[in-house]
C-alpha cells in the first residue's frame, strides 16, 4: 500500500462523528475612520503611512525620504512614479534585482486592524523585489481600506496560480534578547501611500 | 532524561531563570494586550476552535480536496508516513535537482524529522533563515521554543558566537549590531541556493494553497530566488476554507508575540513561473493522536506558543529541559502520545495552574489532557518510586482518621525538635527548594473546639 492510502486509511478508521462548520456571518470589529486606524497600526509596527490627493504627489512626499534620495537603485513599477532606474521586465534572472535601494510598488487593498497591505505579483515579474529590497513603497487607492481581515478575504479568490501576501511593515526580527531590530533580512523601510483620487 | 533532572542544571543559574521567565512574561503581556484590543476575541477562539474541530473530523477528504487542489496548480503532492520517508523525498528531490545549498525557513515539523543532519550527512549545506534558527544551528542545539527559538540566548553569547562565525568585533553585543552581521551573511546564502525550503501554517483545502507566516521575510526571500520549493506539512495543518485564514490570521500573531498580525502573511497557489513546487504531507505519529479519544484536540494547536510563554514551569525550566522539538504545555501532551516512557515526567511538569487552556486561540483543554495524562502514565506503571510511594502513604494515611490524628500529633510534638539531616535529605525531594512550614501547636480539630467552647457553642460535630 502507498504511504497515501496508508496514511488516509489510518485517518478513515479513526475519524470521529462530523462536526459542523461554524458562520463567519458576525459582528466583527469596524472602525470609525479605518484610514486613521490602518495609518496608526502602520507605526506600531515600524511602517508609515502617506494620504496623497493622487499619483503625481507621489514623487514629491518621496523626495522627502533620505533613503529615496541617496538610492543608488530604483526600481517601480507605478508609471510617472519612483524614478525608476532600471527596467524590470528586461531583467531575466531574480537574483539581479538584488541590488534595488528603493522599490515602488502596487498594493491591492489595506486592512485597518493589522496595518497590512495586500500585494501580488501580477504586474511584477520577479516577486522576491518586494522582500530583497533595502527599502519598500506600496501604492494602495485610498478606498480600498478595509476594516478586518474578514474584510479583506471577501476580496480576495484563489482559483488559479497565484502569488500573494499581506505585508505589515518593515522585515524585522526580535531573536536576540526580544529587542526588537528593524530591517531584518528585508526591507530597512516600509511606507505606504494612500492615493485619493485612484480608480 | 526526567523533567526535573534537566531543569536542575538552568535553574542552577538562578539569575538566568529569571531573566528567562521575565522575558517570556513581557511577551505574555503583551499578547494581553492586543487581545484586549479585540473586541470578539473570545468569539474568534470559539470560532477557530468549532473549524479545527470540523477540519479534524473531516481531515481525509480534506486532505484528498487539497491534493486535487494543489496537484491542479501544478504543484507536486508527496505523502510521507513518517519522519524518515519525509527526510528520503527531501532528499531525492534535492539530488534530483542537483542541489548542494539549501535555505530553510523556520519549520517545527523538519526539526521533529532531524532533516537538517541527515542533508548534512548527504553533503548538502542546510541553513536555518530565521534569525534566532540560525542563532541555534550554529550552536548545535535544537530550538528552545517554537517561535522564539533563541529565547534562552544572551546577546553577549550571540555576540561571542558571531564574533566567531563571521568575524564581529569582540565584545560587541549590540542587538541591531548583531543582526546586520547576520542580514548580510544571510542575504549572501539566499543568493547562493540552489532550492529553499518552507514550513506551512495554514493549508487550504478548497484551494490547494498554503500559508508562510514569517517577520523577517525569510521565507519569501527563500523561495523566490531559487526555482525547488518545497513545503512540509504537518496533516493537521489543514483548513477547510481561505476565508477560515481570517479567523486565524487574526488569532496567531497577536497571540504567539502580541503583534496584530505577522510582518509577512504569504499565500502560496501553485509554483511561481518557470518554478516547481512540492508539498509533503507528513503523517509521523498524527493519525495516532487523530485515534485517541483523550488526546486527539491536541492536534488543533497552531503553534503560536501562546502556552509556553505563560507556563510558570516553562517560563522558569527553560524549552531545552523538556528534551523535546516542541517544548511546554502543548509538547507535554504530545511528546508522551510519541513515547509515554520516555516522555513520562513531562506531563508532571505542570503546576495545573489552567493558564495555558486560557490562552490557547483555539481553546485545546491543555491541561486538562495534562492531568489525562498523569492517569494514564500511572496505569502503564512509569511513575517513578519518589512520587509512588509518597502518594500510597498519604494514602494510607487519609483512608484511617486514627491514623491521621496519630501521625498529626507526631508531626507537632516530634518533627520541630527533629535535627535538619533527617529532615532535608537525599529522600526528601520536595524539601530541596522548600522550607517546612512551621508546625501548629495543636491540631484543627482542638482549635475548633476550644473556639467554640469559648463562644459557648457546642464541639465537634
Amino acid at each position: 500500500m502507498s504511504s497515501r492510502d496508508t496514511v488516509l486509511k489510518a485517518i478513515r478508521k479513526s475519524q470521529r462523528e462530523a462536526t459542523p462548520l461554524p458562520t463567519l456571518d458576525q459582528d466583527w470589529l469596524k472602525f470609525e475612520d479605518p484610514i486613521d486606524q490602518f495609518t496608526k497600526v502602520l507605526e506600531s509596527v515600524g511602517g508609515k503611512c502617506l494620504q496623497v490627493s493622487s499619483r503625481s504627489e507621489i514623487n514629491d512626499r518621496l523626495a522627502e525620504f533620505p533613503q529615496f534620495e541617496s538610492a543608488n537603485v530604483r526600481a517601480s513599477t507605478i508609471e510617472g512614479v519612483g524614478l525608476s532606474t532600471v527596467s524590470l521586465e528586461e531583467i531575466d534572472d531574480p537574483h539581479n534585482v538584488e541590488n534595488v535601494d528603493f522599490a515602488v510598488l502596487a498594493g491591492e487593498f489595506a486592512v485597518a486592524e493589522n496595518g497590512a497591505v495586500w500585494i501580488t505579483d501580477e504586474t511584477l515579474k520577479h516577486r522576491v523585489l518586494h522582500f530583497i529590497t533595502q527599502h519598500l513603497a506600496l501604492v494602495v487607492p485610498a478606498k480600498n481600506v478595509v476594516n478586518n481581515m474578514h474584510e479583506a478575504y471577501k476580496r480576495l479568490s484563489f482559483d488559479g496560480r497565484r502569488f500573494g501576501t499581506f505585508i505589515s511593515g518593515p522585515s524585522k526580527t526580535a531573536d536576540i534578547e526580544q529587542s526588537l531590530v528593524i530591517g531584518a533580512h528585508g526591507p530597512r523601510s516600509h511606507v505606504v501611500f494612500l492615493v485619493d483620487d485612484e480608480s | 532524561m526526567k523533567h526535573a533532572t534537566a531543569a536542575a542544571k538552568f535553574v542552577a543559574n538562578d539569575e538566568r531563570s529569571h531573566w528567562h521567565d521575565k522575558a517570556l512574561w513581557f511577551i505574555r503581556s503583551k499578547r494581553d494586550r492586543m487581545a484586549h484590543s479585540v473586541p470578539e476575541w473570545e468569539i474568534l477562539r470559539d470560532t477557530a476552535a468549532a473549524i479545527k474541530a470540523h477540519t479534524m473530523t473531516h481531515l481525509a477528504e480534506l486532505l484528498e480536496q487539497f491534493e486535487e487542489n494543489a496537484t491542479k496548480l501544478g504543484a507536486t503532492v508527496h505523502w510521507a508516513k513518517d519522519a524518515a520517508e519525509h527526510n528520503e523525498i527531501v532528499h531525492g528531490l534535492l539530488r534530483d535537482h542537483n542541489v548542494r545549498k539549501l535555505v530553510k525557513s523556520k519549520s517545527m515539523l523538519t526539526e521533529e524529522c532531524h532533516l537538517n543532519p541527515f542533508l548534512e550527512k548527504h553533503g548538502i549545506e542546510v541553513t536555518d533563515t530565521d534569525l534566532g534558527e540560525w542563532l541555534v544551528q550554529l550552536r548545535n542545539e535544537p530550538p528552545s521554543h517554537i517561535v522564539m527559538p533563541a529565547i534562552h540566548i544572551k546577546k553577549e553569547e550571540v555576540g561571542e558566537l558571531f564574533h566567531r562565525v563571521l568575524g564581529t568585533e569582540e565584545g560587541a553585543s549590540d542587538p541591531p549590531y548583531l543582526a546586520e552581521a547576520a542580514r548580510t551573511a544571510l542575504r549572501q546564502k539566499f543568493m547562493e541556493a540552489d532550492a529553499g525550503l518552507t514550513g506551512v501554517n495554514f493549508a487550504i483545502a478548497e484551494t490547494g494553497g498554503f500559508v508562510v507566516c514569517t517577520n523577517e521575510g525569510n521565507a519569501d526571500l527563500g523561495v523566490s530566488l531559487p526555482k525547488l520549493h518545497i513545503a512540509s506539512m504537518g496533516i493537521e495543518k489543514l483548513i477547510p476554507k481561505a476565508e477560515h485564514l481570517g479567523v486565524f490570521l487574526r488569532l496567531l500573531a497577536r497571540s504567539a508575540t502580541g503583534q496584530p498580525i505577522t510582518t509577512y502573511s504569504s499565500h502560496f497557489h501553485g509554483p511561481r513561473a518557470g518554478g516547481e513546487l512540492h508539498i509533503i504531507l507528513v503523517d509521523n505519529g498524527r493519525s495516532n493522536l487523530l485515534a485517541s479519544d483523550d488526546f486527539h484536540r491536541s492536534l488543533n494547536c497552531i503553534r503560536c506558543g501562546a502556552c509556553m510563554n505563560t507556563c510558570p514551569v516553562y517560563r522558569r525550566t527553560g524549552g531545552h529541559s523538556y528534551g523535546t522539538t516542541v517544548p511546554g504545555p502543548i509538547g507535554s501532551i504530545l511528546a508522551p502520545s510519541r513515547d509515554a516512557e520516555e516522555h513520562s515526567t513531562l506531563p508532571y511538569a505542570c503546576s495545573l495552574c489552567g493558564s495555558c487552556t486560557d490562552v490557547c486561540p483555539v481553546k485545546i483543554d491543555l491541561h486538562h489532557q495534562l492531568l489525562t495524562w498523569r492517569r494514564e502514565i500511572a496505569a502503564l506503571g512509569y511513575v517513578s518510586l519518589d512520587k509512588t510511594v509518597p502518594m500510597k502513604l498519604a494514602s494510607a494515611v487519609f483512608r484511617r482518621p486514627w491514623l491521621y490524628r496519630l501521625a498529626g500529633r507526631v508531626a507537632r510534638n516530634v518533627v520541630p525538635w527533629m535535627p535538619r539531616f533527617m529532615l532535608y535529605n537525599p529522600l526528601n525531594v520536595w524539601g530541596r527548594k522548600r522550607e517546612l512550614p512551621e508546625f501548629p501547636k495543636e491540631s484543627f480539630q482542638q482549635a475548633y473546639a476550644r473556639r467554640n467552647k469559648a463562644s459557648g457553642k457546642g464541639g465537634v460535630r
